[in-house]
């Protein structure tokens, strides 16, 4: 069974329908990937999971819905996302920032090692942890953020436009991060308007298209669809 | 007796009080953006509600100090209810409405709490009852009373206590996450309403002293109290920066000082009889008085809103505040 199964999912914005009813489905240790133009859908699609916009259809995870849950809720179900442009708390420090992402926790001596952990994922937290967020830059930021989502102990990660407004050697290595905790066994749902990097990274993709998904398949294969490549990966 | 150290102690007295109340329109203002208008009156229900239990108990035969304690018990959980009623039934329905909304429900709020304590406690200026000798120390010159030490001590600590919350634990952290950014802090877990709703607590509870400190050391409440005090606590809040919590405490007590200073030299500093030459009227009046004052210490409660003026013409951001874009 799916970790995580949406059907018929809309979501509207003032009028407009940003996401027109969609399906897709991630199953447990799987990175699977949203890409698309920018405009979408994609992020909304995002949001609507984690509960920031009001949505209507079915959204299973580990078979329960989770679209009638208070958005503060999910977190403790196993649930986090990344939000697009990072979302850190830039007055707080790095450390005060991790710790809010394990805030739903109660494990204390658990905390502490997954701390660690993310510590030695991200050896520049470490350095920085008396550092306040906001001084931290651009890449350091979204690493945050990520290690943030893990102190969470979540079990399906939803990362929103991870590369966004960062510098092509930060993207780089963002990009390592979001493989390794894969190679760890995360479940994630990643979306990116960088279609080549996260194909290279999922192993399934959806390509959204003003609302609606038109096409998905194996990783690989999209790469080398000739549609894709024309329409998101610059027609090479 | 040495004017101006007798002043500074008054001012310091005063602007603890100030202090207190200014975190809590601060605490208020920095997670939700709202200016809590109705916060002057919880301080006047938390005096009221102390005076209520102290008078009840004089002459009972219960240890002075108990008496009192048992007020400043009643008042605290009392002003946190009224504290967090004002969050659940008049704030929180319009979080999502425009800013001016809230804005003048605050101001609704506060007549409406205004007139249902004048028909609990009337219309008359009640009497703190005096049930511990004030002491006098005298220092330098000056005067300084057991009730004024006890307010400038216990509000440091209060102060003190206030900021390890916000500093050092889980819920201020999560208090000052959600100020940050409700959004993302929910996405951490946070139910931002449940912070907001202690926010509102935790100012109501030091309300709650700042009215018993106020209480006794004037001697006096009355329903109109909470007013001014909450207009001038509001400006030293927007003297250290709204949203600031060290910006609450260094406004109040400048404020205060403020205040205290002004009302001591105005006298002096206007009296016509000092001037090097004077028309024959003032010259008359000064031969026969001794002095002709144009502005006594009445003028007291204009300093406040002289300095709240001059923040908001030179610096708007406040002494410590962060300067932001125009947020109306």
């Amino acid at each position: 069974m799916s970790m995580l199964q949406v059907q018929g999912l809309k979501v509207a914005y003032g009028g407009i329908q940003a996401v027109k009813g969609i399906d897709f489905e991630v199953a447990a240790g799987e990175v699977v990937c949203l890409i698309g133009a920018n405009g979408a859908g994609k992020s909304t699609t995002l949001k609507a999971l984690a509960r920031m916009v009001p949505a209507q259809g079915s959204v299973r995870y580990d078979g329960h819905d989770i679209l009638h849950l208070p958005p503060h809720a999910l977190v403790g179900r196993g649930l986090a996302l990344v939000p697009e442009g990072r979302g850190v708390f830039g007055r707080l420090t790095v450390a005060e920032n991790l710790r809010m992402g394990a805030y739903t926790r109660r494990d204390t001596p658990e905390i502490a090692r997954d701390l660690e952990s993310v510590f030695e994922l991200l050896p520049r937290l470490r350095e920085r942890q008396r550092q306040t967020a906001g001084t931290l830059s651009g890449g350091e930021q979204q690493m945050l953020a990520i290690g943030r989502a893990l102190m969470g102990r979540p079990r399906l990660l939803l990362l929103d436009e991870p590369s966004m407004g960062l510098a092509p050697i930060m993207v780089q290595k963002v990009f390592e991060v979001i493989r390794s905790v894969s190679q760890q066994g995360m479940t994630i749902l990643l979306v990116e308007q960088n279609a080549r990097l996260a194909l290279a990274i999922a192993s399934r993709g959806y390509v959204m298209e003003s609302g609606t998904i038109t096409l998905t398949d194996a990783a690989a294969t999209l790469l080398d669809d000739p549609r894709v490549r024309e329409a998101y990966l610059g027609g090479e | 007796m040495d004017i101006f150290l007798q002043q500074i102690i008054n001012g310091l007295t005063l602007g603890a009080v100030y202090a207190i109340v200014a975190l809590g329109y601060t605490m208020v203002y920095g997670i939700i953006q709202l200016i809590n208008f109705a916060h002057g009156e919880v301080v006047m229900i938390g005096a009221m509600t102390a005076l209520t239990v102290i008078a009840g108990l004089a002459g009972s035969g219960v240890p002075p100090l108990v008496i009192v304690l048992a007020g400043v018990l009643a008042a605290v959980p009392v002003c946190m209810a009224v504290g967090y009623g004002l969050e659940r039934v008049a704030y929180r329905p319009l979080r999502h409405a425009p800013r001016l909304s809230p804005l003048i429900t605050a101001i609704g709020m506060s007549i409406v709490l205004q007139h249902v304590a004048m028909m609990v406690w009337s219309r008359n200026f009640l009497a703190f009852p005096q049930i511990f000798p004030n002491p006098v120390f005298f220092v330098g010159g000056a005067a300084i009373t057991g009730v004024q030490i006890t307010i400038i001590v216990l509000s440091l600590l209060i102060m003190g206590a206030l900021t390890a919350v916000v500093f050092r634990t889980r819920l201020g952290t999560a208090m000052r996450a959600t100020a940050e950014n409700p959004e993302v802090a929910r996405l951490m877990g946070i139910d931002c309403d449940r912070v907001i709703a202690l926010t509102f607590i935790i100012g109501a509870g030091l309300a709650a002293v700042a009215g018993v400190m106020v209480g006794s050391y004037y001697g006096i409440a009355h329903y109109t109290m909470g007013f001014v005090l909450g207009l001038k606590a509001f400006s030293a809040a927007v003297l250290g920066g709204i949203g600031n919590i060290a910006g609450a405490m260094l406004g109040g007590f400048l404020l205060g000082l403020v205040e205290a200073l002004g009302a001591g030299y105005i006298g002096d500093l206007t009296n016509l009889c000092h001037l090097p030459w004077q028309p024959d009227l003032v010259a008359a009046r000064c031969a026969a008085d001794g002095h002709l004052v144009l502005f006594g210490s009445n003028y007291q409660d204009v300093f406040a809103f002289l300095v709240l003026i001059g923040v908001l013409m030179f610096r708007p951001e406040g002494l410590l505040g962060e300067r932001v874009g125009q947020r109306a």
